[in-house]
């Protein structure tokens, strides 16, 4: 793990020193310059932003994990020999892919909440949003993988008698892992990235902890700018975590 | 001597196109069946209905006594004793060649882990690879491919075996190589089933040689007749154009 460690230390030590580098670009001139103010502010509304970025984490670490889960369940009712499975992944795939997530959020928080007489945090509701979501598009990412896999390697497997199960398991699904890597980072991106639209659900991410700013201190330009590259880093940090996993399992 | 397969009646239609018209075959223990033929005769569905990678529109295949097209056959176990060869290797790409061989003896509890080690290694050693034992697929070539997938089947010692065109995707000096391996197979007394488009090794391995055309059996015998004396019309066509 030697290169994920030296990765990981010096993305740690940089957030550390951000204030420091914020600072050094502030002191040469007496009256801040614009850059200077501008890393100022950066820096005086870090805390807030982190307290976004944890929810933003959280979101987004929740749905996949069970988004992973939705998405193979979905995945093998769409490629089982039964059709009432097949329908039932067909209607919710076709569901999730022609709403909106926006207003699948709105509809589970507000709509559902309303007729159920439940109340719901707007963190569950987003998870189950994003999860739902991300669930779909993965089943069909999944789906891909397995039938990328040439038909003759399950002809092979189970001229030797491997079970139909057993075959899947053992021949098919550690190559079709391999093939959907680079499809499954590109959804772990588009959901972290989701989970901004979930600020108008008020779950208190990022995107909802610089829109109260704004609301505050009207600095629109800076702050929308400066959440721009929190996320931006956030997914970089995260390709290149998909990257390494993907290098070692060549 | 004993019948191993037995074919009545058989029939297999893709949607409207009927490949298999009317299949009867007899083979017996240790017998080598070459099937030979234009493209589009049905030969390799034929040998695909034989382990039920295809499933037969009618018609009955007994293998070992027991009825493939029964419901109450337990068709991984008769596969067991079926090993089957295929055109494309279809080795497992994500695992080393000594897994590739291990896997379904282990899975299946014929042996133990150690015992299918040990099996495979000696089967590797009998086609000349035991020194790939720990290599992957991808860094063998089409022949060494072949020769390991030979093995593969072997290890969950069947006592058929169903070859479907084992050499026609590959280079033309790794054919003997393979044909090599097949001939001992034979010699050593196993029961197989050959599609193949290499007169030679029919000639010179087959008990028994038969042309197919059309979704029909049309002319079968040992080679000396068929390929020194073809009956009919369409095997003297077909052999004028191979030979």
């Amino acid at each position: 793990m030697g290169e994920t460690q030296v990765f990981v230390t010096g993305m740690t030590d940089l957030f550390q020193n951000i204030g420091y580098f914020a600072l050094a670009a502030a002191e040469p001139t007496k009256e801040p310059s614009v850059i200077g103010e501008f890393l100022q502010y950066a820096v005086s509304i870090s805390p807030r932003l982190f307290e976004g970025l944890k929810m933003t984490i959280a979101m987004t670490v929740c749905s996949l994990a069970l988004g992973i889960i939705v998405g193979l369940i979905a995945c093998f009712c769409s490629i089982s020999r039964f059709k009432i499975l097949n329908m039932i992944s067909g209607a919710y795939l076709s569901i999730i892919r022609g709403t909106p997530l926006m207003v699948q959020a709105t509809f589970i928080y507000f709509g559902l909440s309303a007729v159920l007489g439940i109340t719901i945090s707007s963190f569950v509701a987003s998870v189950i949003v994003l999860m739902l979501n991300s669930g779909a598009y993965l089943s069909e990412i999944f789906r891909s993988g397995i039938n990328a896999i040439n038909k003759g390697q399950m002809e092979a497997a189970r001229s030797l008698g491997l079970p139909h199960g057993v075959a899947m398991r053992k021949i098919i699904l550690p190559q079709a892992f391999r093939v959907v890597i680079p499809s499954v980072t590109n959804q772990f991106i588009i959901t972290l990235k989701d989970t901004s639209i979930l600020s108008v659900i008020g779950v208190a991410e990022m995107m909802r902890q610089s829109q109260q700013l704004v609301a505050n201190n009207f600095r629109a330009f800076e702050t929308y700018a400066i959440v721009a590259v929190w996320y931006y880093v956030l997914v970089i940090i995260l390709t290149k975590l998909f990257q390494l996993l993907e290098r070692r399992l060549k | 001597m004993m019948i191993k397969v037995k074919v009545e009646n058989l029939k297999k239609s893709f949607g409207p196109l009927e490949v298999l018209k009317d299949i009867n075959l007899e083979v017996k223990e240790g017998e080598v069946v070459c099937l030979i033929g234009p493209s589009g005769s049905g030969k390799s569905t034929f040998l695909r209905c034989l382990n039920k990678l295809e499933q037969p529109t009618g018609g009955s295949i007994i293998v070992d006594d027991h009825d493939l097209m029964s419901k109450d056959e337990d068709i991984n176990k008769i596969r067991e004793n079926i090993g089957m060869v295929f055109q494309q290797f279809n080795l497992f790409p994500h695992l080393s060649v000594l897994e590739n061989i291990v896997l379904a003896p282990v899975d299946r509890k014929r042996m133990s882990r150690d015992q299918a080690v040990e099996k495979a290694k000696s089967l590797l050693e009998t086609v000349g690879l035991l020194e790939k034992a720990m290599e992957y697929p991808s860094s063998l070539s089409g022949g060494q491919q072949q020769r390991v997938a030979i093995a593969r089947a072997l290890a969950m010692e069947p006592d058929i075996m169903l070859f479907d065109e084992p050499t026609s995707a590959l280079d033309p000096e790794m054919v003997g190589e393979v044909l090599e391996v097949m001939k001992r197979l034979a010699a050593q007394g196993m029961t197989m089933v050959v599609v193949t488009h290499e007169m030679g090794f029919a000639r010179e391995v087959a008990d028994r040689v038969i042309f197919m055309d059309g979704g029909y059996i049309v002319e079968q015998g040992t080679p000396e007749e068929v390929f020194g004396n073809p009956q009919n019309k369409r095997t003297q066509d077909f052999l004028n154009k191979v030979l």
